[in-house]
């Protein structure tokens, strides 16, 4: 157990989610273990008691996370609801208490995965692992910085901006790191045997990760070798691919891919349609951002933009499409395999980026790292303009 | 009220009438219903023999069924169970759980035994015990065609009125209520079916509220691979597990003897599909329709009957599968429990059984015929015991393990020990996170934090039972979702939270139940071949056998976790705690 929350512990530091030091940790089987000592163990003590969980994670996110959060929570009541398709989808809100007590935490957490405690940190729990309260912890992130610039962009463009708030915009911005334009190549293609196939995705996975193209860790990945599509399994972390990649056949005669990530349907399609062999997918954040800043206020589909935008925007040439996580009348496994064809890549609204590579993940990386580019440059012209 | 129907037809077969009894609210609160609720009319009479007449036989659904709140079409069969002695239940797929709601009732409780062969006809109010000696010694399917205008009907075959000791039930011609042998005690109050017709609604609170929680649920599910993917259950039914299980080299293959099966690529979910291209079927308001039924009608066998009737008993021919699934179903016979008492047979008779025997056994345990197959009706330990080789009986508690070898995933071998009603993968189903990673992925080869895991999500799927919704669904969903469809349809307000502590409570009630029959840790065990074989050799690594003493701890803890005694003996301590009544 004190592996796994040292496990946890540096996956948050390495992501940029939390300081070191920071995370406490608790789980509990027949015994209660702390990663450490704290103050507040006793206030999280009576969550173990009160409910029936198995281990919890507290923590002050890392800037501007933490920032961002206190922001978007004092101009909202009771939650604070997220527009990205994975949290609204996983998370459904994110509830705050209004101060650090059992009596404004426990009822909250009796009712969804996390709650927001401003001023304190984000607390989480997993009722089978740790890794549960460390995925909704990153979550609760990514939703809030999605959140918060896409909503700051709409207030902008509307003229509903204050002086307050454009002052915090302005510290936030200095803080983000600049776009990374260059990157040590992957290794190419030809693969003659599939350990190299699989030590392509490892490497591509985790550099994915290095360079924060995914929500955290997570997003997924394929490539395609002698009729098998080579795929990440569902919830697997990109930087630990190893053992985690399932192998799909073309023609279905398998269904041990059972487990291969929800996207399955979507990297089928794809291979199968345009030929080509390595696709990614991540969450690239400013991507996620823009896909989701639409001027057409009277649109009928407005607030279901996810579902059914009845119309392909573009971001340069790369199109914005909707779809849902999946295979559902609204899955992306509808939208995307078109979409990507001319572009080699395209954005899902408010979800991630889809790009693919003919050969190898040369080709599929570039084409991320420039799409995600392209729309950080594209949000702060935008919001400059 | 809203959700329940807020009554209980009871039905005094001896007597042959029948009463409305209306439960308090307090009760349904408190048990929520489906197998909640039954259990709460079963710890009345549990101690009793399972062939008492004053048993109760209880069919209960549960407040979300007959509402649009997804997958939440089924109900509790239960009784004590012939098989085990345990408490014993089943839950049962198709139409019958949302048509007793739409006839008006939470559930059916049935004392007594009829004076001959009987089916109870319910529509709406009105209840008719029709007396049908000619039906005795019908199949299942024979019995269903009589039954054409009824409605959705359960009824027992063969099997039953022959004593098997794991008959099973047969939901509308094809889905099977398996495990407990519950359909012999439909026989011992002499009953070959039930049916049921409802013309009503079922009463839902806030019905825009109950449609957006629906949309969180269904949206969910369109994000799970297991359930609607590429290569879920949804376009392959349960059979799309096999050659994960192959895979994981974690397929009981030759009586638990092996854990793997050379011809498994050739018996999988495909190839079923290829052969039999089978159609889409479900329970009642299922969007995920997992079951697979051929043009004909009959169910293509589910995942565990497909293992066991292949790799158990090493057999690869696949139409003597599909054969053996129909006669089961035929019959009304569990599946697992005949294949794995076959297996047993094999391993004792030190021979591989041709896929014609496999079939001509299954009718001979089915009609009662011969002393081979009346010996195997009785179920593998009874028979493993009567040669002298008890160890050769691969059960728990007396019934039949499932398709999951335990050396492959500890969780699971701590959960078959564990449960309530003898060697069953449901009551906790680790599958999800051991195999399927859902919601996360758990270490299968790891005993860390496996004991409150299992204790939690034992708590889960009682609730789940009692709501009453189907288990599939939370691969995907949590009871997060299904709170907010509990309230909009009850308008009782609940938390998820809130419901693990019932099912905390219907849980620990089953355990008392099973305590006053004499239960304890000497039965929450695992068959001696799991200690100290090892399974098969793939991919240049064994199944090693588990660690006794690893396993021990794990199960002590669990006791701990869940308020018992060393011994596994529930206390009036906790009992209180929980608010049960306590009789010592």
């Amino acid at each position: 157990m004190e592996k796994l929350m040292q496990k946890y512990e540096q996956k948050l530091c390495t992501a940029g989610l939390a300081e070191e030091g920071e995370p406490l940790m608790g789980i509990l089987d027949a015994e209660l273990c702390w990663n450490r000592k704290n103050r507040h163990t006793a206030l999280l003590e009576k969550i173990f008691q009160q409910m029936n969980i198995n281990s919890i994670l507290f923590s002050k996110p890392k800037e501007p996370y933490n920032s961002i959060i206190n922001f978007l929570s004092r101009a909202s009541n009771e939650a604070i609801y997220p527009e990205d398709c994975e949290s609204r989808t996983f998370l459904h809100d994110l509830p705050i208490a209004a101060d650090f007590s059992d009596t404004a935490i426990i009822p909250r957490l009796r009712n969804r995965k996390c709650v927001l405690i401003p001023g304190y940190g984000v607390i989480a729990f997993g009722t089978v692992s740790l890794e549960q309260a460390f995925i909704t912890f990153s979550s609760v992130c990514f939703a809030s910085f999605v959140k918060f610039f896409s909503d700051i962009l709409h207030k902008k463009k509307k003229g509903l901006i204050s002086l307050e708030e454009s002052k915090f915009l302005d510290r936030i911005r200095r803080s983000l790191p600049q776009p990374v334009e260059h990157f040590s190549a992957l290794s190419s293609a030809p693969f003659e045997a599939e350990t190299e196939v699989l030590n392509a995705l490892e490497e591509a996975g985790k550099k994915i990760v290095d360079y924060g193209l995914v929500d955290s860790y997570f997003g997924n990945i394929s490539y395609c070798f002698h009729d098998t599509l080579y795929i990440s399994q569902t919830g697997s972390s990109l930087d630990e691919l190893a053992g985690c990649i399932d192998p799909c056949p073309l023609d279905g005669s398998s269904c041990a891919g059972i487990t291969a990530s929800s996207e399955l349907s979507t990297h089928m399609e794809i291979i199968k349609t345009l030929g080509t062999k390595a696709i990614l997918h991540g969450h690239p954040r400013f991507s996620v951002i823009i896909s989701m800043d639409c001027d057409r206020y009277e649109c009928p589909c407005r607030g279901f933009c996810h579902r059914k935008c009845p119309e392909i925007r573009n971001l340069a040439d790369v199109p914005i499409v909707s779809g849902e996580v999946g295979t559902g009348p609204f899955g992306l496994c509808r939208t995307v395999p078109q979409a990507v064809e001319k572009a080699r890549g395209a954005i899902v609204y408010g979800h991630g980026v889809f790009s693919t590579g003919k050969e190898d993940f040369n080709e599929a990386f570039l084409r991320m790292l420039a799409i995600e580019n392209t729309s950080y440059k594209e949000y702060f012209r935008r919001f400059d303009a | 009220m809203f959700g329940w129907c807020g009554k209980i037809l009871r039905i005094d077969l001896t007597a042959e009438e029948f009463f409305i009894e209306e439960p308090e609210r307090e009760v349904l609160h408190t048990y929520i219903g489906g197998r909640g609720l039954a259990g709460s009319y079963l710890a009345q009479e549990v101690t009793r023999d399972w062939n008492d007449p004053a048993m109760p036989l209880l069919l209960f659904a549960g407040p979300l069924v007959g509402t649009v709140s997804p997958a939440s079409g089924r109900m509790t069969i239960m009784s004590r169970s012939p098989l085990t002695g345990t408490v014993g239940d089943t839950s049962a797929g198709g139409n019958f759980g949302t048509f007793l709601k739409k006839a008006g009732w939470d559930g059916i409780l049935i004392t007594g035994a009829s004076t001959s062969l009987c089916g109870i006809e319910i529509a709406d109010g009105a209840v008719v015990i029709n007396h049908v000696p000619e039906f005795a010694g019908l199949t299942t399917e024979e019995t269903v065609q009589y039954l054409a205008d009824k409605g959705s009907t359960a009824v027992i075959g063969p099997a039953a009125e022959r004593g098997v000791l794991f008959s099973n039930i047969i939901i509308d011609g094809h889905s099977a209520a398996g495990r407990n042998g519950i359909g012999l005690i439909f026989a011992a109050k002499n009953i070959k079916y039930i049916s049921v017709r409802g013309t009503g609604k079922v009463p839902v609170h806030d019905p825009e509220e109950l449609k957006r929680a629906r949309e969180d649920i269904v949206r969910l599910t369109a994000a799970s691979p297991v359930l609607l993917g590429e290569l879920g259950i949804s376009r392959y039914g349960t059979p799309a597990l096999y050659d994960l299980m192959h895979t994981r080299n974690m397929m009981p293959t030759d009586n638990f003897r092996k854990t793997s099966f050379d011809d498994a690529p050739s018996m999988n979910a495909f190839n079923l599909h290829k052969t039999y291209k089978p159609l889409n079927a479900g329970c009642r308001g299922c969007h995920i329709r997992c079951k697979k039924i051929t043009p004909k009608g009959s169910a293509i066998p589910e995942f565990e009957s497909l293992s066991h009737f292949s790799a158990l008993l090493n057999n690869s021919d696949l139409p003597s599968v599909v054969e053996a699934n129909r006669i089961c179903n035929e019959l009304g016979m569990d599946t697992i429990s005949a294949a794995s008492t076959l297996a047993c047979y094999s391993e004792l008779e030190e021979r591989t059984l041709t896929s014609r025997e496999i079939c001509k056994l299954l009718h001979d345990i089915g009609w009662g015929r011969g002393e081979i197959g009346i010996a195997l009706g009785q179920g593998s330990a009874r028979y493993a015991k009567s040669q002298g080789s008890p160890e050769s009986s691969i059960s728990v508690k007396g019934q039949e393990l499932p398709a999951y070898d335990p050396r492959g995933a500890y969780g699971m071998a701590l959960a078959y020990a564990t449960s309530t009603r003898g060697g069953c993968h449901l009551r906790a189903y680790p599958v999800s996170h051991e195999i399927l990673r859902k919601p996360v992925a758990t270490d299968r080869f790891s005993w860390s934090g496996k004991s409150r895991i299992i204790k939690i999500a034992e708590d889960a799927n009682a609730v789940v039972d009692s709501l009453a919704a189907c288990k599939f669904i939370f691969f995907a969903a949590s009871l997060e979702e299904y709170a907010r469809a509990f309230t909009a349809t009850t308008g009782v307000e609940t938390s998820a939270q809130d419901l693990l502590k019932k099912g905390e409570r219907i849980y620990y009630l089953e355990r008392i139940m099973n305590s006053r029959n004499g239960f304890s840790s000497a039965d929450d065990d695992l068959p001696p071949r799991f200690f100290s074989g090892h399974g098969s050799a793939r991919n240049n690594a064994s199944a090693k056998p588990l660690d006794r003493n690893d396993f021990l701890v794990a199960r002590s803890n669990y006791y701990k976790i869940r308020g018992l005694d060393a011994k596994g003996a529930p206390t009036e301590k906790k009992a209180k705690e929980l608010g049960l009544k306590w009789k010592s």
